[in-house]
């Protein structure tokens, strides 16, 4: 480690996030379920395969266009358990509140829980609720913890995708930084933006479906686009090559980008995923995602190669060539 | 996107390179002076595709990079006063200075506000009566006059309680200094497009008159690039040096004379320190008598001690165009974006962050 | 060194416009460019307008490569 302290930068999901797992948590954690880095650990209990995962969530503010804190807290860890090709079944809830929270607050965040909970079919069946001091936390704080079983025949993870397989997105990126990045700093849009905040179990299903045959499914959620296709390059050890043109970007979230300096490739999702999938299968897994109500605009937006393991470049608009690296810390607002 | 989308048209920025490539014949290095510009062409991959007799390098346009130690220093100083808000853009909060950083600092507690806007800064102190907000402001021609702008609102609504670290340079005269020790052999200027639409064309006419080097005032997206460098590619072959226009569309010849009066109502140039370039006169900017009560190093009587620079960092060399960040030993082994030693790789615009984000790893 | 972009002045009170820009609109001070009027483009910078765009001058230098460049293919 090379900072003394730790710094916003190791929450980002970025080069610093990563750092503080490989070189402080891995070595003291150490076993093997954990040190496969997936989004969830894979574990047997009593010879049923198990997928298990924990999310805690801290966005500010709690309530943004198209979602709110708890349905956020439910996607995310619903969608953790997805990337495995789990089936989701229950969630726990632990809340950390500060003092002073309005109660009605408190019922809308837990409402939206239950109804994003329903959608997915998923129960909430244990909680834990903390109150801490005022400025000891920002309102509220959710953990989510869930459970899922992975069926037969089922073999996802990030470090499967081989050079040929083609890389899925299921839509617009940037959607959901970019929603709450505008009600922090007072942007209002002609056409709003919102949150993609979604749970993506029932997706991944109709993607299983047509085909078991999937190598990789991650969501990028904080670092964005260009951080999950990294760690999928490095941990497969190939390379990947995007496509900017095919790059669904609303021109909305483009706008607000090219104003705050930031790069929709870093910009975080919660209704997001990234399939890597065999050539052969590709067009059947896109067809079946373009009927889903969360894939309708999904696009096959690059591919994996043997070259430049490790590393993910970009074929830009106009013809050049760029890599894309890890996000390296976060993104801050930028005049130059 | 008007305005924008139609000049990324790739059909067009590959006709325009075709171009490029029929006439230019003569090896030629074009400088960049500015770092949007840099980050723009990294972005693009633009280097890649033009034809290997034209080389692009990077020169001091960046105002993190040229920053030096000294600032950040009486910055860190001031954000430590439990009184002060500092009030930055984002662009500042990882830049080293001799001991510590803004981010630094405010992982320790110190009440730092990223700020869009210098009006945002007016407001907070607007609505922190009880607390001083200093703006840390840094920039070039483009932002200056925003600073200037904050002060006479801060003056007209009788804010007590907003003050200026300023940092600003000016752009020209540092032409006029890389020049005047020419020492990489520049062919053609890059003129940043913002910085003009701000001072018009006339300030760098002496680029083409006294140096004989063709100079392009040049907008930002690929096809304005790649059409900038064709001019500059003609007046070279045909051995004509002018300074000329291809921004047009943001930059009339005159520049915003209004917006260059708001600037030297509150400020007037003075000697400036660039980093690894030292003191070039006339290319800092302090604030007049008449606006003293916004100075904030006055206004608190901050001294910092002798500050210090990391003494393997070249960043003075990169800044100049001597060498590229390959050549300097630190560059992605100790100095790495997550752990910068030089401000040219905290900053995104700055030339070693360019090559190291967009992968050149040597 | 200086990130500015293109947007419409959707309204103005004071020394205060909505910009829009593709869909985002933005509140920009009109402090630096007095003269900026309603639907007209201008860069926006940090939060300032800091020049009014020259529609005509923009449409200019695209026309212009395009003719350039059908006259170069004939
Ligand atoms: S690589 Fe780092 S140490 Fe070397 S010149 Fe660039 S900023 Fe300075």
């Amino acid at each position: 480690m090379t900072e003394k302290n730790i710094l916003l930068a190791h929450g980002s999901g970025g080069r610093l996030s990563h750092q503080l797992v490989r070189e402080l948590f891995l070595p003291v954690f150490d076993n093997d379920a954990l040190n496969k880095l997936d989004d969830r650990a894979e574990v047997f209990a009593s010879g049923v395969r198990l997928a298990f995962t924990t999310d805690s969530f801290v966005v500010s503010p709690p309530f943004f266009e198209g979602g709110d804190i708890g349905k956020l807290a439910v996607c995310g860890t619903v969608n953790d358990l997805a990337m495995g090709g789990a089936e989701p079944l229950y969630l726990s809830a632990g809340f950390i509140i500060e003092e002073g929270l309005p109660i009605d607050q408190l019922k809308a965040v837990v409402e939206s829980m239950r109804k994003t909970a329903d959608e997915a079919g998923v129960k909430i069946v244990c909680g834990d609720t903390k109150v801490v001091e005022r400025g000891s936390a920002d309102r509220i704080f959710i953990n989510t913890s869930g459970i899922g079983v992975v069926p037969e025949g089922v073999s996802i993870s990030g470090s499967l995708a081989q050079p040929g397989d083609k890389v899925i997105i299921n839509g617009f990126i940037g959607d959901h930084g970019i929603a709450v990045m505008a009600e922090r700093h007072g942007f209002s849009f002609t056409e709003k933006v919102v949150s993609d905040c979604a749970p993506l179990n029932g997706l991944v299903k109709a993607m299983l479906e047509v085909s078991t045959d999937i190598h990789v499914l991650r969501d990028p959620t904080r670092g964005g686009v260009a951080t999950t296709l990294n760690e999928i390059a490095s941990q497969s050890n190939v390379g990947v090559v995007l496509r900017e043109d095919m790059i669904p970007v609303r021109d909305q979230v483009l706008a607000a980008c090219e104003i705050l300096g930031y790069d929709p490739l870093y910009v975080a999702n919660e209704g997001k995923l990234l399939a890597v999938v065999p050539a052969q299968s590709a067009d059947r897994v896109l067809a079946a995602m373009k009927k889903h109500p969360y894939g309708v605009d999904s696009a096959i937006i690059g591919e994996v190669v043997a070259d430049h393991p490790g590393k993910v470049v970009l074929s830009t608009g106009i013809g050049g060539r760029r890599i894309v690296d890890m996000l390296v810390g976060e993104q801050l607002p930028r005049i130059c | 996107m008007k305005f924008l989308k139609e000049y990324r048209d790739s059909r067009l920025a590959g006709e325009i390179l075709e171009k490029i490539k029929k006439i230019s014949k003569k090896p030629v290095k074009f400088m960049e002076v500015c770092g949007t510009h840099t980050v723009s062409i990294f972005r693009h991959g633009i280097r890649e595709i033009l034809p290997d007799n034209i080389t692009l390098i990077s020169g001091p346009g960046c105002p993190v990079c040229v920053t030096p130690n000294r600032h950040i220093d009486e910055a860190v100083a001031l954000c430590r006063l439990p009184e002060v808000i500092l009030a930055t853009f984002g662009d500042m909060m990882k830049v080293p200075g001799s001991k510590s950083s803004l981010a630094a600092e405010k992982a320790l507690g110190a009440d730092i506000r990223i700020v869009y806007s210098t009006m945002d800064a007016v407001d907070i102190a607007v609505n922190n009566p009880e607390k001083e907000v200093v703006f840390f402001g840094i920039g070039f021609e483009t932002t200056s006059p925003t600073i200037a702008a904050a002060v006479l609102r801060a003056e007209r609504e009788g804010l007590k309680n907003f003050s200026v670290l300023g940092a600003q340079k000016l752009i020209p005269q540092a032409i006029r200094a890389l020049l005047e020790n020419n020492e990489v052999g520049i062919n053609g200027f890059i003129l940043p497009g913002h910085v003009s639409a701000l001072i018009g064309i006339k300030p760098y006419e002496f680029i083409a008159q006294d140096f004989g080097i063709p100079a392009v005032i040049i907008g930002f997206e690929p096809v304005d690039i790649l059409q900038g460098i064709l001019m500059l590619v003609k007046q070279v072959e045909s051995g004509t040096a002018r300074v000329e226009i291809q921004y047009s569309r943001g930059v009339p010849p005159e520049g915003n004379p209004h917006a260059m009066k708001v600037l030297f109502t509150v400020f007037e140039p003075g000697d400036a320190l660039w980093r690894g370039i030292g003191t070039i006169p006339g290319t800092g900017l302090r604030i007049r008598e008449e606006y003293q009560k916004y100075d904030a190093v006055k206004k608190f009587g901050i001294e910092v001690a002798e500050s210090r620079e990391h003494p393997g960092c070249r960043c003075g060399e990169v800044l100049r165009g001597l060498i590229t960040p390959l050549q300097c030993g630190l560059y992605g082994k100790a100095c790495l974006p997550e752990q910068p030693v030089g401000p040219c790789m905290v900053s995104v615009e700055g030339t070693c962050a360019a090559y190291y984000k967009y992968g050149k790893r040597g | 060194m200086c990130l500015a972009i293109p947007g419409k002045i959707v309204s103005i009170e004071d020394n205060l416009a909505e910009v829009e820009i593709a869909g985002v609109i933005r509140r920009v001070s009109l402090d630096l460019a007095p003269e900026a009027k309603l639907n007209d483009y201008v860069l926006v910078h940090a939060g300032f307008a800091i020049q009014v765009i020259d529609e005509k001058e923009a449409l200019k230098t695209l026309e212009l490569f395009k003719e350039l460049m059908e006259h170069e293919v004939s």
